[in-house]
């Protein structure tokens, strides 16, 4: 029980410590201590929960099963790898664009708040609880976002936080209705958004009700995941931010908004008996899909560029999750992973290619493996991970996606394969002459630690290649939970 | 159903969510900053006496807490800061030119009846009164949207988002006699910290755009410029 704790303490006492040394030179190094520490918490609590399976504090606030617990690993893992990649970045954007050390001291306060945010939001046992931490997440990054101060950044944090505080108004109505549904149903009235009394009990809750909660809850909940048509803050927020805080938002929050639709969409699965929460999801999920890769091809700003490959790929997410099937959950499940660890790399790549070129237009970056190998060699590896070449991990998922796609829906695997290789276009196209090309003069390495960047596309590459046995155990824990049966 | 054979408390609920309702469109056709920022305020105390109402004639003595809590937010704090802030921006004075305002109610008008509409599948389930009261909250959360839409101010975009929180806490008060306590401090201290940043944001976007023209954030677009 302490390790559950402990996960949601460490980040709290790093947003007041930052918030008293973030601006000092050393705060870099504390910011990287506190996530490494939050780390290895993790990986003792998904021992525990290895060992003895879901664990629900006496208390009930917290929830930990084989769902969560990997997302909870995950969080903290790339947590720790942005952190030690922002170190450097950020002195190299302190020394440039002039950053006071009050911007210093919000940003790395801000950055534990955000962990904080994510881990609540994943740990938490109750729906509304739930809400309020996609909402403190939204709080915290929303004047990172801001942190140049030019007009186009804070225009960014205002779509940002405009747009996601209205979208996610939406969650917290369907999770009034879903309480509305569920107090008649519960003895105790303040059990009744626990989302392990709510599971269990799915069955009993209204239908009618459920369905106009599920609804309201997709937009909301969707706009944080970057839905089309509610995407727009999306690409603007990761160009214009601090490219540290692109990782994490690419890398986490998204995946921590889905978990929270899917969460959701147990419930509502339990209450409806029938599959119209997964027809919306596949159908929300496939516009996004379609909608991004096209979109690719058009842009002309490089962290722009990979934004759109987030909404993509959490497209392809909800789609799979939305079929609804124990392969396609597999598939969806281990995408998650696959795609938090090779994004979260790409933008750390991406931020020292846009260091090295002194901007972030795609046609100015050019010849990056001359001038730095190692960032030029990540960038393209990274994008071919992306792109979903085998044998990296995304290939997996994806194939695993189109399978069961293959089995119950035949026809949609085309528009699936012609987006996917409409995309793994539009990324070539931008990423060779970026790679390759003719280097400006002028134009000298960047100091960077491409060192978490190899450790994340060797795990994605080993994901693609073989799946532990300890995490294959839990994806399928997870899948049992979420779609009634087992993949294998 | 008469509206004669409800208890009175029932009746009192339900003229309270009319009026709220009517503050709501009060905010939409008001192009003055401080009288907006007044009106907001009005549906703050409403709330909170609603909240008060429901508390006693259910027996809820935990929302006697939320009622003093959205009196002091709601009615008192964010509508105190958002004056302060109009003030020291020197907006107060301003009058934003609402287009089209009769089309504007014309389309509040018709959302609320969309909402009654939207409402219909939960009729068998409830009462009467928290039947209405999920109507009228979906009404006053889509004209708070609607309000964000038409206005090119930073700071009346700003009352329809805090107009939209009031809309989601009379459903959970009047539908469900308020959520969880802790999930009730949650979001108010969520809004809390919002209004703060929406202070922040007021003076960065003055420092960069000079203005708090919404309109005026429009150097992000996609493609091709």
């Amino acid at each position: 029980m302490t390790a559950v704790w402990l996960i949601l303490l460490i980040p709290l006492v790093g947003i007041v410590l930052m918030a008293l040394i973030g601006h000092t030179r050393v705060a870099g190094w504390f910011n990287v201590t506190m996530s490494a520490v939050s780390f290895v918490v993790s990986v003792w609590l998904a021992l525990i929960v290895y060992a003895d399976g879901p664990l629900l504090s006496p208390s009930r606030m917290l929830y930990i099963d084989a769902f969560n617990v990997y997302l909870v690993t995950l969080t903290a893992f790339v947590g720790l790898t942005t952190a030690i990649f922002s170190r450097p970045y950020m002195q190299h954007e302190v020394e440039t664009r002039q950053i006071s050390k009050g911007r210093m001291r919000l940003y790395h306060s801000m950055y534990q708040g955000f962990m904080f945010a994510m881990l609540a939001a994943l740990t938490t046992n109750n729906v509304g609880i739930l809400w309020v931490a996609m909402e403190g997440a939204t709080l915290a990054t929303v004047l990172l976002v801001s942190l140049y101060r030019t007009p186009e950044a804070v225009e960014a944090a205002w779509k940002y936080f405009i747009l996601c505080g209205v979208g996610i108004a939406q969650a917290l109505f369907g999770t009034v209705l879903l309480f509305f549904a569920a107090e008649r149903v519960v003895t105790v009235r303040d059990d009744a958004l626990l989302w392990n009394v709510l599971y269990s009990s799915a069955a009993q809750l209204e239908p009618t009700v459920l369905t106009l909660s599920f609804v309201f809850l997709l937009v909301g909940y969707g706009t944080k995941v970057g839905l089309v048509p509610l995407h727009n803050w999306l690409p603007d927020a990761h160009s214009e931010g601090p490219t540290p805080m692109s990782a994490i938002l690419s890398g986490l929050l998204l995946n921590v908004a889905l978990y929270a639709l899917v969460r959701v969409k147990m419930i509502v699965d339990g209450s409806l008996q029938n599959h119209l929460a997964g027809y919306l999801m596949m159908a929300f999920g496939l516009l996004s899909f379609t909608v991004a890769c096209l979109f690719l091809h058009r842009q002309r700003d490089i962290k722009r560029m990979f934004s759109y490959s987030s909404i993509e790929h959490m497209g392809l997410m909800t789609f799979a999750f939305g079929i609804g099937g124990p392969i396609a959950t597999f598939g969806a499940l281990l995408h998650m992973t696959v795609h938090s660890l090779t994004k979260s790399a790409i933008f750390v790549t991406v931020g020292h290619a846009a260091q090295i070129a002194g901007t972030q237009s795609i046609e100015k970056i050019r010849g990056l493996i001359r001038t730095q190998p190692t960032v030029g060699w990540g960038l393209l590896i990274g994008t071919m991970a992306i792109a979903g070449f085998p044998p990296f991990g995304v290939f997996t998922s994806e194939f695993l996606v189109l399978v069961a796609t293959m089995k119950s829906w035949p026809w949609l695997t085309v528009p699936l394969l012609v987006g996917l290789a409409v995309a793994f276009a539009g990324l070539f196209r931008h990423i060779h002459p970026m790679v390759y090309g003719d280097q400006p003069e002028g134009q000298v390495p960047v100091k960077a630690n491409m060192l978490p960047v190899m450790i994340q596309l060797g795990l994605v590459l080993w994901l693609g290649i073989a799946i532990p046995v300890f995490l294959s155990k839990w994806f399928e824990q997870a899948t049992v939970l979420i779609s009634g049966s087992s993949p294998l | 159903m008469d509206f004669t054979q409800l208890s009175l408390y029932d009746q009192a609920i339900l003229l309270f969510a009319a009026l709220i309702l009517f503050t709501s469109f009060i905010m939409l056709a008001q192009p003055r900053i401080v009288p907006l920022i007044h009106a907001f305020a009005w549906q703050g105390v409403l709330l909170a006496v609603t909240t008060t109402l429901v508390a006693y004639a259910t027996d809820h003595p935990h929302l006697y807490i939320s009622a003093g809590m959205t009196f002091a937010l709601k009615a008192l704090l964010i509508p105190w800061m958002l004056h302060r802030l109009a003030v020291r921006l020197k907006i107060h004075r301003d009058i934003e030119a609402v287009t089209y305002p009769s089309l504007t109610l014309l389309a509040g008008a018709s959302l609320v009846v969309f909402s009654y509409y939207v409402a219909i599948p939960i009729v068998q389930l409830s009462a009467l009164v928290a039947r209405n009261a999920i109507a009228i909250s979906i009404a006053i959360i889509l004209l708070g949207m609607l309000m964000m839409i038409t206005r090119k101010k930073a700071i009346s975009q700003v009352v329809g988002f805090m107009s939209i929180e009031n809309g989601l806490f009379f459903a959970a008060v009047v539908s469900t006699y308020g959520m969880p306590m802790v999930v009730e401090l949650g979001v108010a201290f969520d809004v809390l910290v919002a209004a703060i940043l929406f202070g922040v944001f007021f003076f960065q976007m003055r420092e960069s755009i000079d203005s708090l023209d919404v309109d005026r954030l429009n150097r992000l677009r996609e493609g091709d410029e």
